[in-house]
């Protein structure tokens, strides 16, 4: 049997694994296709981290994948999957965005507002599926994407018809609301870094605590391991399920608030998803579910998505290259098995 | 009220085409054990292969480039989908995330390739698309004729002939019961000899094979031409139409068919005197909100086959 | 030449980190029923797995009728003519009764089609032929246990199976369907097939066998005929050592009552009726055991008692107040313990640490937790106090549940319920599947509880042990109390007459219809 040290290291390995055999795919596509994958890598690297703007850039977009992906690893622990966090994006941007633009109020008042707007509404559109699966036992997986797609057209309908007149886009939101700031962006040479990243630390110390340091978290990782033994002990398990289908909705909610409130300041009807929901269940998964984890892979993730767009610039390389870099660091995360077997294999012809 | 269904009957079995195709590749997958949310990301993949293939060759083939372009991309797609067997059967990845990946993987690459060889986003139209035709003889019959067979896509009834093919392999044969038996109770199966593995995989490529016809036809029918916003959700309609039409081939085709009429309705809504005030928001998003409702038991109960989502693991109970 | 259809010979199987099965011989001869005894995880179904090819031994040999083979799977084993039951029943519920037991070889006419017509007629005449009496056309769903069970003898007799393995075949049966198999059994004896049964049920042994071959804690210990041993002498094969089966303790003196269970009425989870008006109660410084074969309505009842179900009418009182309708939490806070019958999906997160595990049901209180945050180190205190006094064998309390072996999971889990000095506690099959030491321990323990002033209600589907640490004794048949007998007053062929529903004068409860 292994020992509990070499099991965390291989906790810790896998996802290292997944990157570089991600990263190795990258390289192999790249030369097959006639780049130079060092080119390629270093205008990666350098669009993400080649100068304070870049930076500037790759933190904003960590922004919101830190949310989303505390949003789908809060619903991890609790055994629930929450592939809605796309659609919980959607509704916290738009409510974010709406509260931005009809309120009007002193910045102490509105933007605190806009933002909890966003939070409360992405918390009541994770209680959906929550209440479904507490109570009838639908499988939150169906119900999520079912709900992204009803969040997708219904916001671009109150984008069209609501918020605007007919228009593609809303009007910018009022100053009052924005989580721009002039020092952040100064400082990274204008980027559209934004206070966002604070709140995202912020969750994330959150998610911490209240998982490791609360009986609410006691009791949401008890069902998540064993709902059975859960319900024996006296915990109820519907409305751990609720609680945490809402708080993870939340997150989300935040995540879409970073958007219009930070990074763009108004709302457009999209034809697609953002894939920030979707990125964030990869960002969960590379960081193991855990809030420390989640800062690292939203950083890996920021990083190669801003790192992408520098490079058909600098090395002539698509940036979708990026899109299946991501697919198989998801891929060889998820069939952590193989890893791990291959790894304790090793192990056992080392020990003979 | 001919003219109104005129209207309406052909443009809904056109946009159910590629939904029913797919789903029926979800019914496959799913019914041996194998979520499949990759169903959006094999239809990519097929779009995107059929409309190279259809660029590329449609000099050689003349009028015959829609048909092969479908046929290798239900071969590609299918190759494809051993990726999401792979991961799923032989590594024990989780499905869903499984699926996840699949439909990033499909969507980067085809991306990728289109930028690499047609040095932009997006491909040009194709030449050599599938055409609305009247069907012989069937047309000519009053009423129903003029409704259902006149000015449609021969795709549409190859359709719902496949589900009909796809219900008599699932249920009347004996590669069907030991597939349904693998996604059932797997240990059962294997103890009786069949491979599960095996079983798992042919499914999964099958679904793949029918994921690739679902988003050729799309694409052949209805994009004409491929980039990143080909194909946005008619996989997860798919998987939709899988669990509505609780996880049987003709009631997939059903709940395809109906959310094909749901998206007709909502393009012609306008034209329509019933229809014309309805927010066209509403149709789009019937599909999902009945598929909700389905599985919240409001129409029936939908019962997933037992060892859904769950790995085979040898040996373990 | 010797008549053995199957020899096993220098069987070895390791799974990571365990040797399941070390030099195991086991030699079957044509026509007999042989045993293959051993205790809980002795390693019976690993080495029977290996003989239906599900498992690859490292070492040893296997002959079929003196002919060395090699089974890489069960596909091999059927051609062998081997065929297996297995004790969870491998039967796909939505399928008919002909489509189980063809899946896999499955007559077909043109274009892979079924002929379930031609399979249906051949179903129904082999099942006549041994008299199963089993329908052909009936979903698995909707037929009785017993009944599954003879769809999977068919199964194998369909694939012209010559030696049937059955593990723990009466483990799910009542008394009735147990003759019946047996019935059956020979019958299948008589016409030459040969059958091996795992057990560790050793009266059944001395009833039906022929042989019997003994394996403990994976090694074989040796083949006896059943005709020159005895029970006494099976039990300690099977143990390693003569077991007391007494449990040393003193008369009881029960006091007033602290559970009082009136008119009770119970569903089961498919809202049928499973608990038809139970009356009884239990004392203070009391041990009631309930006796009865499993699937009369126990388990519903004890999940009743600890607020895990809901109940239909009637009503549970604890200390004469009501506590039927309340949440499983207020219950366990009136005062009532529960060592759950299924220790791993019930009593444990096993994924937890020893630490968390111990306070699974009181982590909200002090001083376990303050103004909604845990307390770790006082958690950590109490679980080490729960580790010394229960003699719970982990090497830190930080180590996960998962890691402990089940006796010691079972200690830590009786630790934690008993350390709330609970006025009632309920004890469902407290020693299943553990080795005779940590039975000893906690059939001591229960003893020590009972003197301590608590009332205990002992669940058990072993005779021994309902017998061996019961003050009182209630049968439950078909959902209702049938008898409700002290100890010293009965014995087991009374009981098992009871427990199979029969009248016994001056036993049975009179039960107005």
């Amino acid at each position: 049997m292994l020992n509990v040290k070499s099991n965390r290291l291989i906790n810790l390995l896998i996802p290292l694994i997944s990157v570089f055999i991600g990263l190795v795919a990258g390289g192999i596509i790249m030369l097959i296709y006639g780049y130079n994958p060092i080119a390629g890598f270093s205008a990666l690297w350098n669009g993400a981290f080649g100068d304070i703007y870049f930076i500037g850039e790759t933190l904003r977009q960590v922004t919101p994948y830190i949310l989303t992906g505390l949003a789908v690893a809060f619903a991890f622990r609790a055994g629930l999957f929450n592939i809605g966090a796309e659609g919980q994006v959607i509704v916290g941007w738009l409510v974010a965005v709406w509260v931005g633009l009809v309120v009007d109020a002193p910045i102490y008042i509105h933007l605190p507002l806009a933002v909890l707007a966003a939070a409360v509404v992405g918390g009541l559109y994770g209680f959906i599926p929550g209440i479904l699966k507490a109570k009838l036992g639908v499988h939150e997986v169906i119900v999520t994407i079912m709900l992204n797609y009803i969040a997708l057209y219904s916001a671009n309908s109150i984008i069209r018809d609501v918020l605007t007149d007919r228009a593609d886009k809303t009007d910018k939101i009022s100053p009052t609301a924005s989580l721009t700031s002039d020092w952040l962006q100064s400082f990274t040479d204008y980027s559209r870094l934004h206070y966002g990243i604070i709140i995202a630390l912020i969750m994330a110390l959150m998610m911490w605590y209240i998982m490791e340091k609360t009986t609410l978290g006691y009791e949401i990782k008890a069902v998540g391991f064993n709902p059975h033994a859960s319900r024996y002990a006296g915990m109820k398990v519907q409305k751990n399920i609720m609680i945490t289908m809402t708080i993870s909705g939340a997150f989300a909610g935040l995540g879409g608030a970073m958007e219009g409130l930070g990074t763009f300041e108004y709302m457009s009807i999209q034809g697609d998803f953002s894939n920030l929901g979707f990125d964030g269940i990869a960002v969960a998964l590379l960081g193991a579910n855990k809030a420390i984890g989640v800062l690292f892979a939203a950083l890996l993730f920021g990083a190669l998505k801003v790192g992408a767009l520098n490079m058909p610039t600098e090395a002539g390389v698509p940036s979708e290259l990026v899109d299946v870099i991501i697919a198989f660091i998801i891929f060889f995360v998820a069939s952590s098995y193989i890893i791990r077997w291959i790894l304790t294999r090793m192990k056992k012809e080392e020990n003979k | 009220m001919i003219d109104l269904l005129q209207a309406i009957i052909p443009p809904a079995l056109f946009f159910s085409a590629p939904l029913i195709f797919t789903a029926l590749g979800g019914v496959f997958s799913e019914r041996s054990g194998v979520v499949n949310i990759g169903l959006e990301g094999l239809m990519i993949m097929g779009a995107f292969v059929s409309i190279v293939f259809n660029l590329t060759f449609a000099d050689t083939f003349g009028s015959f480039t829609p048909w092969l372009a479908m046929i290798v991309a239900a071969i590609i797609s299918g190759l494809f989908a051993i990726i999401h067997a792979l991961a799923t059967v032989s590594f024990r990845a989780d499905h869903v995330v499984s699926g996840i990946a699949i439909n990033f993987l499909a969507l980067g690459l085809g991306v990728f390739l289109t930028k690499q060889w047609y040095d932009k986003g997006q491909t040009e139209a194709i030449s050599k698309p599938f055409y609305t035709m009247n069907i012989p003889v069937l047309s000519d019959i009053p009423v129903i004729g003029s409704i259902f067979f006149q000015g449609v896509y021969i795709t549409s009834y190859l359709a719902i002939i496949l589900a009909f093919v796809a219900w008599y392999v699932l249920f009347k044969t004996s590669f069907g019961l030991r597939l349904r038996a693998v996604g059932e109770h797997p240990m059962a199966a294997d103890t009786n000899g069949i491979n599960v593995f095996r079983m798992r995989y042919i499914a999964v490529i099958i679904s793949g094979v029918f994921g690739g016809l679902g988003g050729s036809v799309f694409a052949l029918t209805i994009a004409l031409d491929f980039s990143s916003s080909t194909i946005v959700g008619q996989g997860f309609m798919s998987l939709a139409a899988v669990i509505f039409g609780k996880w049987h081939p003709l009631g997939a085709m059903g709940a395809a068919l109906f959310f094909g009429l749901a998206q007709s309705l909502s393009v012609i809504s306008a034209s329509i005197p019933l229809l014309q005030d309805v927010p066209q928001v509403f149709l789009l998003i019937a599909p999902y909100v009945l598929t909700i409702f389905a599985l919240a038991g409001f129409i029936g109960r939908a019962e997933a086959p037992s060892a859904l989502g769950d790995s085979y693991i040898k040996g373990s109970r | 030449m010797n008549d053995f259809v199957i020899e096993m010979l220098g069987i070895r199987k390791e799974f990571p980190g365990v040797v399941a099965n070390d030099n195991i011989t086991l030699q079957v001869k044509k026509g007999e029923i042989h045993a293959l005894l051993g205790e809980n995880g002795a390693g019976k179904s690993t080495l029977m797995n290996v003989l239906f090819g599900l498992y690859q031994a490292e070492k040893g040999e296997i002959k079929i009728k003196g002919k060395q083979v090699d089974i890489s799977n069960p596909n091999i084993a059927n051609d062998l003519g081997i065929g297996m039951v297995h004790q969870h029943f491998m039967l796909v519920e939505p399928f008919t009764v002909t489509q189980n037991i063809i899946l896999g070889s499955e007559p077909t006419q043109v274009a892979g089609k079924i002929d379930l017509k031609k399979a249906e007629k051949e179903v129904q005449a082999l099942s006549n032929q041994y008299g199963l009496q089993v329908d052909a056309k009936a979903k698995i769903k909707d037929i009785s246990v017993g009944m599954q069970q003879r769809v999977e003898i068919l199964k194998m007799l369909y694939r012209g199976a010559d030696v049937l393995i059955l593990d723990e075949p009466t483990a799910v049966l009542t008394p009735q369907e147990i003759n019946e198999l047996i019935d059956i059994l020979q019958s299948l004896v008589k016409e030459g097939k040969s059958i091996i049964m795992i057990t560790h049920k050793l009266k059944e042994i001395m009833k039906i066998c022929d042989r019997c071959t003994v394996i403990r804690k994976g090694t074989g210990i040796g083949t006896v005929n059943v005709d020159e041993t005895t029970v006494d002498e099976l039990a300690a094969l099977m143990v390693g050592r003569n077991v007391s089966f007494k449990t040393e303790k003193t008369t009881a003196t029960p006091q007033e009552i602290v559970l009082e269970v009136q008119q009770l009425h119970v569903n089961d989870i498919r809202k049928v009726p499973v608990v038809k008006g139970m009356n009884f109660n239990v004392r203070k410084n009391e041990i009631v055991g309930i006796a009865g074969v499993d699937g009369n309505g126990q388990t519903e009842l004890i999940e009743a008692i600890a607020g895990l179900r809901k109940i239909e009418s009637g009503t549970i009182s604890l200390n004469d107040e009501r506590i039927d309708h309340l949440s499983p939490r207020k219950i366990t806070e009136k005062g009532v313990a529960h060592i759950p019958q299924d220790r791993q999906k019930l009593g444990l997160v096993l994924n937890y640490s020893v630490s968390e595990n111990a306070v699974l049901q009181t982590y909200y209180q002090k001083p376990f937790s303050r103004l909604k945050m845990l307390q770790h180190d006082n958690i950590d205190r109490f679980a080490k106090k729960i580790v010394d006094e229960y003699d719970v064998r982990t090497p830190s309390v930080h180590s996960q549940a998962r890691s402990l072996s089940g006796g010691n999971q079972q200690k830590l889990i009786i630790g934690r319920e008993v350390d709330r000095s609970p006025d009632l506690l309920i004890a469902g099959q407290p020693t299943r599947g553990l080795d005779v030491g940590a039975i000893e321990f906690i059939h001591n323990k229960l003893v020590e509880e009972r003197d301590a002033g608590r009332g205990i209600l002992l669940l058990s589907f072993e005779l021994d042990e309902i017998f061996n640490v019961s003050d009182r004794i209630l049968v439950v048949f078909d959902g209702e109390i049938v008898a409700d007998v002290k100890p010293a007053e009965t014995n087991e062929q009374e009981l098992g007459l009871l427990m199979a529903g029969q009248f016994v004068e001056g036993r049975s409860v009179k039960r107005e219809k």
